[in-house]
């Protein structure tokens, strides 16, 4: 019974490490996207910025369906709840974030202006709307979500699809479209020469100091707002469903975390940890280390919001004694323990390829080289 | 309660968005082991053309694999989004095969397809033969566990009914993932995609042999494709066979749609070659039999018969009746999980809770308890999918797939031969015969999905019952926005296809050879270590 809690944790642990992953990789890779026409002004540039990130673009978006798979895997009502519940919102993010790949092997195969001119709009939609929409969808979930559940499980979203786009959320969504294009930003430094690299070093230092007060604003937000806190439920090593736990709300309840444990400062703290010394380092020119910076912020603001809920995962605003927390909502002990033996196997295998193709691709990306490589995107 | 109209529009998109994806799933399976292949001859004997021709038809994978990716990220999100009650109640087991998916298989194929495609002049010959081969590996492994997902929604395996948690829990992750369904449909589904790229290759090297360009590399595709052609649909042909006895036992009804068999006859039972299957009449219209032919095909023997509609139906109404009191047993227990007799009541019922789930769509009220006898008698009926899709779709991949395999016969005899280049009228046939493969897959999931209706997983989850609540216009919605959406990228993708084939294997190097040929050839070899240094420095 004990291994159950504990594999329930481990599991919340593991979705923040997806969910930060992506956050990294996708969103440096959308990051290069909403920058692009920005970065490259004329079409040979914006071919450097596209082939920084393009042998690795693929492997990158894995992440998200990865992310997906998990969720469903081990958190099937969220996955069932979340994403049905967010339906024209997931719509929105799925048809943009799906011109992307056609984008990377598509626009270079064509020499017309016109031609790279539509794909390069859709490089920027594709990478703005998806992490606009990443965001907003995690303010919402700090804020409730309107659902309630029938008597078999059968979930029902209550809202509209314009709540969803509150002033709250939107300042999510732009924190997680800021933090994007910084490490897009930083990417593209780091292999990239000449204006590119000081056209995306302004960019970073603009969308850094942006996402350090996006991110200090919504903290005070956060502290403001009504949170959750639950007051009965069944015992969390056992299975159970989401119908059989008392809920309440009131303000301040996502700060009840930090108050308890006060070591758990550290945490939003190294949003800042990484933010600070990464916009002094991006403005040395010191990319590479901006990169990981950036990184150790992504962490740092996950860790935050997953920190201020413990232990709700998606709390409901319309019938708070439904909200979903890491003690109801996760799969059964049996199908974690199979999930943890493959991610223990695959996820350090996963780490070591990348880094390895990284590798192997290192270096900078230069015009005469674009111009000459028939590989080239 | 549930709105049939939001049921069936979810039903439409997913079949739209998924038939959509296995337009281009296909061709990437198995390309990418002919690309792996040409690779191998070049690594092993060094001729420089084999190297061409990898990169040559690596250029039209790319192409196709560029839309079976952005098809494959919507599939990935659309049973949460549109199948949420699917989801919540067989999450458990169903979507563990997808994470470890993405764990084992798309990263793999992710990740070293960028290298495949930029890491020519980065690693050594051998890297880079490894490299493609774990882009073929990465995919077909993708098959294997999507497949073992969709084979638990065939032939549920592996998972028990909790109805504490009210949903599949995975109990033995062995007979999930060694379920016989789900492997003989992993052989029959990656061959067939061995032979839609045998075709594919076919089809575009005997274009260049009509129109006497590329004759070099055109000559020694056709000769790989037709031989990795004729292999795969000997294979794809084994299998479907193996893939329908097995099928024939897990799933009696598609099964009897499939063979249009209204009634049980005695062995042994004669083969439909072609009839017309009425849905209403419950009989066909009128049909061409072979005698005995069902017999000696499904059960392997003479005196094997094999159920018809009739007693299926049957069957199916005992069970419902049985499965009524499980339903209601179950709502008892949402109540009060503590209650023993109602518990008592679930365990004697359990086996027929999903005929009790389906009952509910005609019952008044959608409540089981208020079961009528017509509702039964409906719900029954309904156990028996469409058969006129289903019993046509069948033919036509079966048909096809013996075409092909006369096709590959020809192809091969006339290429050891070398007399290919001659047989005009053999190489026209090749180039029109591409879409074949193509339809012969879709056929293939239409007798699978079509026949296993009513259900999303077989006799335990009804289809009815699986939707997420949406209203009508958000479905319209959603529907609209990937009609013209995926139109759109149709069309796209077909432009650059053609475009990328018209101009050959040598678009912006040496085209048909000759001393400017040359030059550029040198240029497009790999580059000498110096030239690589001096870019890592910059
Ligand atoms: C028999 C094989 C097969 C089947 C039945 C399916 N797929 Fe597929 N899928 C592939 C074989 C494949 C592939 C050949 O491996 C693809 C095509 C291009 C690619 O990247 O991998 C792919 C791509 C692909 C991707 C993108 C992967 C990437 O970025 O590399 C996703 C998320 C899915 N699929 C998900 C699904 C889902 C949810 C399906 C079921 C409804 C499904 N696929 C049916
Ligand atoms: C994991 C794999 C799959 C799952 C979970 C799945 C699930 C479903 C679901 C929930 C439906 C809607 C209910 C229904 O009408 O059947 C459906 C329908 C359908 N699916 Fe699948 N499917 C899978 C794979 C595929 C693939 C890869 C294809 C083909 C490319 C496919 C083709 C179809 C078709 C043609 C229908 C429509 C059948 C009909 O309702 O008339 N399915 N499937
Ligand atoms: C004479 C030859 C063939 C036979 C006897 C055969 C048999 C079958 C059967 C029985 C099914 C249904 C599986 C189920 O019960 O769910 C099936 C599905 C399928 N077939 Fe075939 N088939 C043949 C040829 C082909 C060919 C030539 C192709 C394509 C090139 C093909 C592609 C498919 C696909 C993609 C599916 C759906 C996936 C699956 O259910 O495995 N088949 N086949």
């Amino acid at each position: 019974m004990e291994t159950y809690l504990l594999l329930k944790v481990a599991w919340w642990v593991l979705l923040g490490v997806l969910l930060m992953g992506l956050a990294v990789m996708v969103g440096m890779d959308m990051g290069v996207g909403t920058m692009l026409r920005y970065v490259g002004r004329t079409d040979t540039e914006r071919r450097v910025a596209l082939n920084i990130v393009g042998p690795h673009w693929d492997g990158n978006q894995v992440w998200f369906i990865l992310g997906g798979g998990a969720i469903f895997a081990a958190w099937p009502l969220i996955y069932a709840t979340a994403f049905s519940g967010f339906y024209v919102v997931m719509l929105l993010l799925l048809w943009t974030m799906i011109v992307r790949p056609l984008g990377f092997e598509y626009r270079s195969k064509l020499a017309s202006a016109q031609w790279r001119g539509a794909w390069d709009w859709a490089f920027f939609v594709s990478g703005f709307v998806p992490m606009l929409v990443f965001g907003a969808a995690v303010g919402n979930i700090l804020q409730g979500v309107p659902f309630h559940f029938d008597w078999n499980l059968t979930s029902r979203y209550t809202g509209s699809f314009v709540a969803l786009l509150n002033p709250f959320a939107i300042l999510c969504g732009l924190l997680s479209v800021a933090m994007s294009i910084y490490m897009g930003a930083t990417m593209v430094m780091n292999r990239g020469e000449g204006v590119i690299r000081e056209r995306a070093r302004r960019l970073a230092l603009w969308s850094g100091i942006g996402a350090l007060l996006l991110f200090t604003v919504g903290g005070f937000w956060v502290s403001r707002m009504q949170g959750y806190h639950l007051v009965r439920g069944p015992d969390p090593a056992t299975a159970q469903t989401p119908l059989r736990q008392i809920v309440e709300r009131s303000t301040g309840d996502w700060l009840v975390n930090f108050r308890g444990h006060a070591i758990l400062w550290l945490v939003p703290a190294s949003a800042y940890a990484g933010l600070l010394p990464g916009l002094v380092a991006a403005r040395r020119g010191a990319s590479h280390l901006a990169w990981w910076l950036g990184a150790l912020a992504w962490i740092g603001i996950i860790g935050t919001v997953g920190t201020a809920m413990f232990p709700f995962m998606m709390p409901s605003s319309s019938e708070p004694s439904h909200s979903l927390t890491v003690w109801n909502s996760s799969s059964s002990e049996y199908t974690l323990a199979w999930m943890t033996g493959f991610t223990a196997v695959f996820m350090p295998l996963i780490l070591w390829y990348t880094s390895w193709a990284f590798w192997v691709m290192r270096g900078k990306v230069s015009a005469q080289r674009i111009e000459s490589d028939e590989h080239a995107y | 309660m549930i709105d049939n109209t939001v049921v069936e529009l979810s039903r439409w998109q997913f079949a739209a968005t998924a038939l959509y994806h296995f337009l281009f799933v296909p061709l990437t399976l198995g390309l990418s082991f002919l690309l792996a292949a040409m690779e191998t001859v070049y690594v092993t004997t060094g001729r420089d053309i084999y190297r061409r021709m990898a990169q040559f038809w690596g250029k039209l994978f790319l192409i196709n694999f560029a839309l079976g990716v952005a098809t494959g990220l919507t599939m990935e999100f659309q049973f949460g989004t549109n199948w949420s009650f699917y989801s919540s109640f067989v999450g458990d087991t169903f979507g563990a095969p997808l994470a470890i998916e993405g764990l084992m298989a798309f990263f793999m194929e992710s990740t070293f397809v960028g290298l495949m495609v930029f890491g020519w002049e980065r690693m050594s010959k051998a890297q880079h033969l490894i490299v493609t081969y774990l882009v073929a590996l990465g995919s077909n492994l993708s098959a294997v566990w999507i497949l073992v997902a969709n084979g638990f929604m065939q032939d549920p395996q592996g998972a028990r009914f909790n109805p504490l948690t009210m949903r599949m829990e995975l109990t033995n992750f062995s007979d999930l993932i060694f379920n016989a369904d789900a492997q003989s449909k992993f052989v029959h589904t990656s061959i067939a995609g061995y032979v839609t790229a045998a075709m594919f290759v076919g089809g575009i090297s005997a274009f260049y042999m009509l129109k006497n360009r590329h004759m070099e590399i055109a000559r020694r595709s056709f000769r790989m494709a037709a031989l990795f052609g004729v292999l795969a649909t000997a294979g794809v042909i084994t299998l479907g066979d193996a893939l329908g006895f097995i099928g024939g036992q897990a799933q009696p009804t598609k099964l009897a749609a499939m063979e249009a068999l209204w009634k049980t006859e005695p062995a042994p039972v004669a083969f439909n070659v072609v009839a017309a299957p009425s849905q209403s009449e419950r009989a066909n219209l009128w049909q061409i039999q072979v005698p005995a032919g069902l017999s000696l095909l499904v059960t392997h023997s003479l005196d094997g018969t094999v159920p018809g509609a009739d007693d299926l139906e049957k069957q199916a109404a005992e069970r419902i009746r049985n499965g009524i009191p499980a339903v209601v047993a179950l709502k008892r227990l949402a109540q009060d999980p503590s209650d023993a007799q109602a518990m008592a009541q679930f365990t004697a019922h359990e086996k027929d809770l999903g005929y009790g789930f389906l009952v509910q769509r005609y019952a008044p009220d959608q409540d089981a308890s208020k079961s009528t006898p017509d509702a039964i008698l409906q719900a029954a009926r309904g156990t028996i999918p469409q058969v006129a899709p289903i019993f046509w779709s069948f033919r036509i991949m079966v048909g096809l797939g013996l075409l092909m395999l006369g096709y590959f016969i020809l192809a091969v005899i006339y290429t050891l031969r070398n007399q290919v280049e001659h047989q005009r009228g053999f190489l026209r046939l090749a180039l029109w015969s591409i879409p074949v493969p193509f339809i012969a897959c879709e056929m293939g999931w239409l007798v699978a999905e079509i026949g296993r209706q009513p259900w999303t997983v077989y006799q335990v989850l009804p289809t009815w019952m699986s939707a997420s609540t949406h209203s009508v216009a958000y479905m319209v919605f959603s529907l609209t926005g990937f009609v013209v959406l995926y139109s759109i990228f149709i069309a796209i993708e077909m432009y650059l296809m053609v475009r990328a084939v018209r101009a050959g294997p040598d678009a912006d190097g040496p085209d048909a050879a000759g001393p400017q040929g040359e030059v550029a050839a040198v240029r497009a070899a790999p580059a000498p270590a110096g030239r690589l240094a001096s870019r890592w420095e910059g």
